[in-house]
C-alpha cells in the first residue's frame, strides 16, 4: 500500500485516531492519517499500550506449569495457549498422548472456535454493519438495503438485507441475541471436554483429567446438534450480507486489501500419526486437519512445520524492548542439526523498557514485529483473522480428506449431517477472486465456524469409537528432563500460534509464546516494513457517507476488525475532528522516510 | 416490588478492563445466565436500576474519543447518574517505569497514554461503588506472579484496604481466573439492588469476597470429596478419584465452582478432573506453584486418613453389598412372602425391621437365603 513514488497532487492530510478501539479483545490504538479530498487513508500506525511479561515471569518456573500459566495470556482463546503448550511440553518431555486425549482436545479446541468466532462474527463485528451503525455511517447505503431482497431468504428467514442488518442491533437484533446463546451452548461444550472456560482445568502435558464416558461425549453430540441448526443459517446469511455490499459499494474490494501473505501452524492433531517428536513434525504437521501452510501471492509456499519453525524472526524496530543480540543464545540447532537464528523465538530474550510513545519515528508499541524469512524476505506475514488462512492453506494443500471436510486442491467442502430445522448441507469455501481483504476475512469466519462443527462430528465418531472398545486412556505418565526444548505449533482462533520452551535443569529457563495477534498488530519492523493492520489500512478507500465533520471511520475499523484483534491490545478519535497536517507531497511519508 | 426513597432509578457500570488482563472476565460474564448479561442491560430483572453499561468488548461505539466520553465525563464529576467502577487486571507498578507507562487506557491531552492508575485515582472516589473482577484485579494474579517486571497488584492494594466508595462501600472482591460467570452477575445484581434500596449492604469476607459465594471450600463442594474420605487417591489424571496426590488445593481454596458447576452447571475444576490451583485466593499462584505437585499439606493429611480411609471403605463396601440386593419377598414364587397383613398388628411385617423380617424368611426359607439371590 505504499505510495508510489512520482508526480502526485499536493495532500492535506488530517490525522485521526481511535485508542482505544471497542468490540475487539485488548489495548489496541490506530492512529492514521486521512486525505479526505481524495477519500483515502494515507498513512497508519498500529499501537498496543499494555505489557505485562509472560516471558520474563516464567523464567524459573516449572515447566508443567506452563499450559496453565500461558492460558491467562488471554481472555478469549486461552486455551488455545493452553493447548499449544501441552503440544510444547510433549515435545520437550518426549510423550505421545493417548488418542481419546489427543481427540478429547480436538473437540475442546473445535468449540472454542465455534464459540469464538460466532460470538466475534455476531456480537462484536456485526455491530459494525447493524443497521444502527450503517444508518450513521452510510444511510443511503441502508436505503439500498431496505429495498433489496436477500437471495437466501428461505433458509435463513431474514426478508431484505436490512432485515439482516437489524438482526444485529446490539442487545436488540435476533442474531445478536441468539448468538450470544449460541455461545452459551458452545462454551458448555467446551467445558465438557475441558472443565472450565476460557482457562481449561482439565488439559495436561501428556493428556487430559475428563472423564471419558459415554455421557460427557453424549452431552458434548446433542448440543452439537442444536449448534448446526444456527451454523447452517450462519454461512447463507453471512454471505447475502457480504455479497451486498460488493454489488451496493463497487470497489469495496479495496477496503483492507493487502498482499496475500497468509500464515497457518495447522490445527486438531490426527492421533494416529501424531508423536510430537521434532524429527518427525513434518509428517505429523501435514497429518494435521487444518494443513499448516504459507501462502504468498496465492501460491501455496511450504505445508513443512519444521520449515516453518526454521524461517521465525521475531524484529524490533518500534518496539518498548532493548535488543537481545548480545544475550545468550539457547538454541543453536533443532533437532534435526538445522542452525536456529538469533532472531528466533528459542533465542529470544524479552527485555522491557518502557519508554515515551513516538508516533512519529520512535517506538510506538508494546508489540513487537514477528516476520517469516523466506531465505530473502523477512515477510510481515498475517492470518486474515484466522480462518482466511486456515481455509486458503487447507484449501491449496489438498491434504485433508474426512467424512465431513475435503480439500480439493482449490477449495474447502464441508458436509454438515441433518438437524432439526435443516437436511444434510454443503458448503464450499472457494479461493476469493477479491483477495484478501476485509469482506474475504469476515466471510471466511462463518465458513470456519462450520468447518470446526463439520470436524467436532468427525473427532466425536472417533471418540465414541474408542470408548466402544474400553479404550479410555486419557492421560500418559512422564518425566520433567533436566534438559530439552519443545516447540508447539497450533491454530488459535485468531489464526498462528506458537510456543518455544527451552528447559534447563528441570526448569524454564526460556519460554516465548506467539499469538497471532502479535503478527497482524506488530508496528513497523526495523526495515520500515509496517505490520498488517497497518498495511491493510494504508491505502484504503474510504466508503463513509459522513465527511471529515462527522467521520466516524467505519470502513478502517471494519478493517482492523477483520483480523479479529486479541491484544490484550486500542482508535481514538483525538482532537475531535481531527487535526490537520501541512500539506505534502505523498512520498514523503511513511515508509519512503526511512 | 416497592422501591425505597433513597433508591436510584438509572446507574452507569464503567468498566475498565485495560489493568493487567486478559480480558477474560469480561469473556466469562457473557457465559452467565443468573442473570444473562442482556437480562440485565435490557430491564428484564424487577427491582434492578435502569443499567448503561460502558464495556469496551460489548460497546455499540467505535472506540476512542466516542467511547471514552462517559469515562471523561465521570472523572469530571458530571455524570448525572451514580456509577460502579469495575475494574478487571491487575493494577500495575507506574513508579518504576521511567517515562513510560505499562498499561495505559486512552490519551492524555498531551497525546500520551493516560494510565489506568490515573483513570482510577480520578474515578474510585467518585464512583458509587468499586468491583475488581477476576484475581489480578482482586489480589493481583497470575500477573503479580514473582520475577514479574510490573511490580502489579490488586485494586484494594492500590486504594487502600479500608477505601470506602462514594456509596460508603469497600472494594468488593469477585476473584476467580476467569471469575465464573454467575459469581459476577450475582455480585453485581446484589449491588444493583442495593443501589434500588432494595438490599441491605453488600456481606463481604475480611478478603472482601462475597460472603454467600465464597464462603465455602472447593472440597466442601467436591463431588470427589467422598473418596477423599475413604482414603481413595488417584494417582494420575486418568482416575475418576480425589486427586489431592495429583495437585488438588481444593480442600483449602475458598470457591464455590465444583459445587455450582462452570456454567449452566456444566463444568468445573476437581469435579470434572481438573486439579484445582487455587485461582480464586490471594496467594495465587505462587502459593500453589508446581500445580501438578501434591499439595504440602495434602501429604500429611492424606497419610492420617489412608487407615481410616481403607477401613471405611471395606465397612462401606460390604454395605454397599448388601443394599444391593433386593429383599428376599421379591419373586415369583405360589406364595407372598412380604408378610402382608391386612390389619394392624404387632407380629404383622409393617411392624417389624427389615432385619427381623429377613430373619424369619431366611428360616422358613433356607434354600434361598445362601449364595447370591437370584437377580
Amino acid at each position: 500500500m505504499e505510495p508510489t513514488v512520482g508526480a502526485q497532487p499536493e495532500r492535506k492530510l488530517v490525522e485521526m485516531a481511535w485508542d482505544p478501539i471497542t468490540r475487539i479483545i485488548g489495548n489496541l490504538g490506530i492512529y492514521t492519517k486521512i486525505d479526505f479530498a481524495n477519500r483515502e487513508v494515507v498513512e497508519c500506525k498500529s499501537t498496543s499500550s499494555l505489557f505485562r511479561g509472560y516471558s520474563v515471569f516464567m523464567r524459573g518456573k516449572d515447566p508443567r506449569d506452563a499450559g496453565f500459566i500461558t492460558s491467562r495470556i488471554c481472555g478469549i482463546c486461552g486455551d488455545n495457549h493452553t493447548t499449544c503448550s501441552v503440544y510444547a511440553q510433549n515435545m520437550a518431555y518426549g510423550i505421545k498422548m493417548p488418542p481419546l486425549a489427543e481427540l478429547i482436545v480436538n473437540l475442546g479446541e473445535a468449540a472454542e472456535y465455534m464459540f469464538d468466532h460466532a460470538i466475534f462474527q455476531d456480537n462484536l463485528v456485526f455491530v459494525d454493519f447493524c443497521e444502527r451503525m450503517v444508518k450513521e455511517t452510510n444511510p443511503k447505503l441502508l436505503e439500498q438495503a431496505e429495498r433489496t431482497p436477500a437471495p437466501h431468504a428461505d433458509v435463513h428467514g431474514h426478508r431484505t438485507i436490512a432485515d439482516i442488518m437489524r438482526s444485529y442491533n446490539p442487545f436488540q437484533g435476533a442474531m445478536y441475541r441468539e448468538a450470544l446463546q449460541m455461545s452459551r451452548l458452545t462454551r458448555e461444550m467446551f467445558c465438557l471436554m475441558e472443565g472450565r472456560h476460557v482457562h481449561p482445568s482439565t488439559v495436561y502435558p501428556g493428556g487430559v483429567g475428563t472423564v471419558a464416558t459415554p455421557q460427557v461425549f453424549t452431552d458434548y453430540l446433542s448440543r452439537l446438534l442444536r449448534f448446526l441448526d444456527f451454523a447452517k443459517k450462519l454461512v447463507p446469511l453471512n454471505d447475502d450480507l457480504i455479497d451486498f455490499f460488493y454489488e451496493a459499494l463497487p470497489g469495496y474490494e479495496k477496503v483492507g486489501l493487502r498482499r496475500t501473505l497468509l500464515g497457518c501452524w495447522g490445527s486438531f492433531q490426527n492421533p494416529d500419526v501424531c508423536d510430537y517428536k521434532y524429527r518427525t513434525m513434518t509428517k505429523w504437521g501435514r497429518a494435521m486437519y487444518v494443513t499448516p501452510g504459507i501462502v504468498v501471492d496465492g501460491k501455496l509456499v511450504t505445508t513443512d512445520l519444521v520449515e516453518i519453525n526454521l524461517g521465525l524472526r521475531i524484529l524490533l524496530g518500534s518496539s518498548y524492548y532493548d535488543d537481545w543480540e548480545q544475550e545468550q543464545t539457547f538454541v543453536q540447532e533443532d533437532p534435526l542439526g538445522n542452525a536456529i537464528d538469533k532472531r528466533h523465538p528459542w533465542n529470544q530474550t524479552t527485555l522491557p523498557k518502557p519508554q515515551k510513545r513516538n508516533l512519529e519515528d520512535g517506538p510506538y508499541s508494546w508489540v513487537m514485529s514477528p516476520r517469516w524469512f523466506d531465505g530473502k524476505d523477512h515477510l510481515a506475514l498475517d492470518t486474515g483473522g484466522g480462518p482466511l488462512a486456515r481455509l486458503w492453506a487447507t484449501a491449496l494443500a489438498g491434504l485433508v480428506d474426512t467424512p465431513y471436510v475435503k480439500s480439493t486442491g482449490r477449495s474447502v467442502t464441508i458436509d454438515l449431517p441433518r438437524s432439526a430445522n435443516y437436511p444434510e448441507r454443503r458448503y464450499e469455501w472457494r479461493i476469493p477472486e477479491a483477495g484478501a481483504n476485509t469482506l474475504e476475512r469476515t466471510r471466511a469466519r462463518a465458513y470456519f465456524i462450520v468447518y470446526a462443527a463439520a470436524m467436532a462430528m468427525h473427532f466425536l465418531e472417533r471418540a465414541m469409537d474408542l470408548v466402544r472398545q474400553g479404550d479410555v486412556k486419557v492421560f500418559e505418565d512422564f518425566a520433567v528432563p533436566d534438559d530439552g526444548i519443545g516447540c508447539g505449533f497450533h491454530e488459535a482462533v485468531r489464526g498462528v500460534l506458537s510456543h518455544h520452551l527451552v528447559v534447563r535443569d528441570g526448569k524454564i529457563a526460556n519460554y516465548h509464546p506467539y499469538p497471532p495477534t502479535p503478527w497482524n498488530a506488530s508496528p513497523r519492523d526495523e526495515y520500515g516494513t509496517p505490520g498488517p493492520y497497518e498495511d491493510a489500512v494504508q491505502g484504503l478507500p474510504i466508503f463513509e457517507e459522513n465527511g471529515q465533520e462527522s467521520f466516524k471511520g467505519i470502513d478502517i475499523m471494519r478493517t482492523v476488525r477483520s483480523f479479529d484483534p486479541c491484544l490484550p491490545c486500542g482508535v481514538h478519535m483525538y482532537l475531535g475532528k481531527g487535526r490537520v497536517l501541512e500539506q505534502r507531497h505523498s512520498p514523503m511519508l511513511g515508509l519512503g522516510a526511512r | 416490588m416497592a422501591r425505597t426513597r433513597s433508591g436510584v432509578d438509572e446507574v452507569h457500570i464503567l468498566w475498565i478492563s485495560e489493568g493487567m488482563s486478559c480480558d477474560g472476565d469480561t469473556v466469562s460474564v457473557t457465559a452467565a445466565t443468573n442473570p444473562a448479561i442482556e437480562d440485565v442491560v435490557l430491564g428484564l430483572v424487577p427491582g434492578l436500576p435502569k443499567v448503561h453499561l460502558h464495556n469496551k468488548v460489548l460497546d455499540y461505539s467505535l472506540g476512542g474519543e466516542d467511547y471514552l466520553a462517559v469515562f471523561r465525563k465521570a472523572a469530571r464529576g458530571e455524570l448525572e447518574h451514580p456509577f460502579v467502577l469495575v475494574i478487571e487486571g491487575s493494577i500495575p507498578n507506574e513508579h518504576v517505569n521511567g517515562d513510560g507507562f505499562w498499561t495505559s487506557f486512552g490519551n492524555r491531552p498531551d497525546g500520551q497514554p493516560k494510565t489506568l492508575n490515573e483513570w482510577i485515582d480520578e474515578l474510585a472516589p467518585k464512583a458509587w461503588g468499586v468491583v475488581a473482577v477476576g484475581t489480578c484485579a482482586t489480589y493481583g494474579g497470575i500477573h503479580a506472579m514473582a520475577g514479574n517486571p510490573t511490580g502489579c497488584m490488586g485494586l484494594a492494594d492500590y486504594l487502600g484496604w479500608d477505601f470506602r466508595s462514594a456509596g460508603g462501600l469497600p472494594v468488593v472482591n469477585v476473584p476467580g481466573c476467569p471469575v465464573q460467570p454467575d459469581n459476577f452477575m450475582e455480585t453485581l445484581t446484589w449491588l444493583l439492588y442495593q443501589a434500588a434500596g432494595l438490599n441491605p449492604i453488600i456481606p463481604l469476607d475480611e478478603q472482601l469476597r462475597p460472603t454467600w459465594l465464597f464462603g465455602k471450600t472447593v472440597h466442601e463442594g467436591c463431588d470427589r470429596a467422598g473418596y477423599y474420605e475413604q482414603g481413595d487417591f488417584a494417582l494420575d489424571y486418568n482416575s475418576p478419584k480425589c486427586q489431592v496426590k495429583v495437585g488438588c488445593w481444593g480442600p483449602v481454596v475458598n470457591c464455590n465452582v465444583p459445587k455450582r458447576g462452570w456454567m449452566n452447571g456444566v463444568g468445573g475444576c476437581p469435579n470434572v478432573g481438573g486439579i484445582c490451583i487455587g485461582c480464586t485466593m490471594p496467594g495465587f499462584p505462587d502459593k500453589f506453584m508446581p500445580f501438578m505437585d501434591q499439595p504440602p499439606g495434602a501429604a500429611v493429611s492424606s497419610r492420617l486418613i489412608r487407615t481410616y480411609g481403607r477401613l471405611i471403605r471395606t465397612l462401606r463396601s460390604m454395605t454397599n453389598d448388601t443394599v444391593s440386593q433386593e429383599p428376599r419377598w421379591r419373586h415369583d414364587r405360589a406364595e407372598l412372602t412380604t408378610g402382608y397383613d391386612p390389619r394392624w398388628s404387632t407380629g404383622g411385617a409393617g411392624a417389624r425391621s427389615y432385619r427381623e423380617h429377613e430373619r424369619e424368611l431366611h428360616a422358613s426359607h433356607p434354600a434361598t437365603a445362601s449364595g447370591p439371590e437370584p437377580r
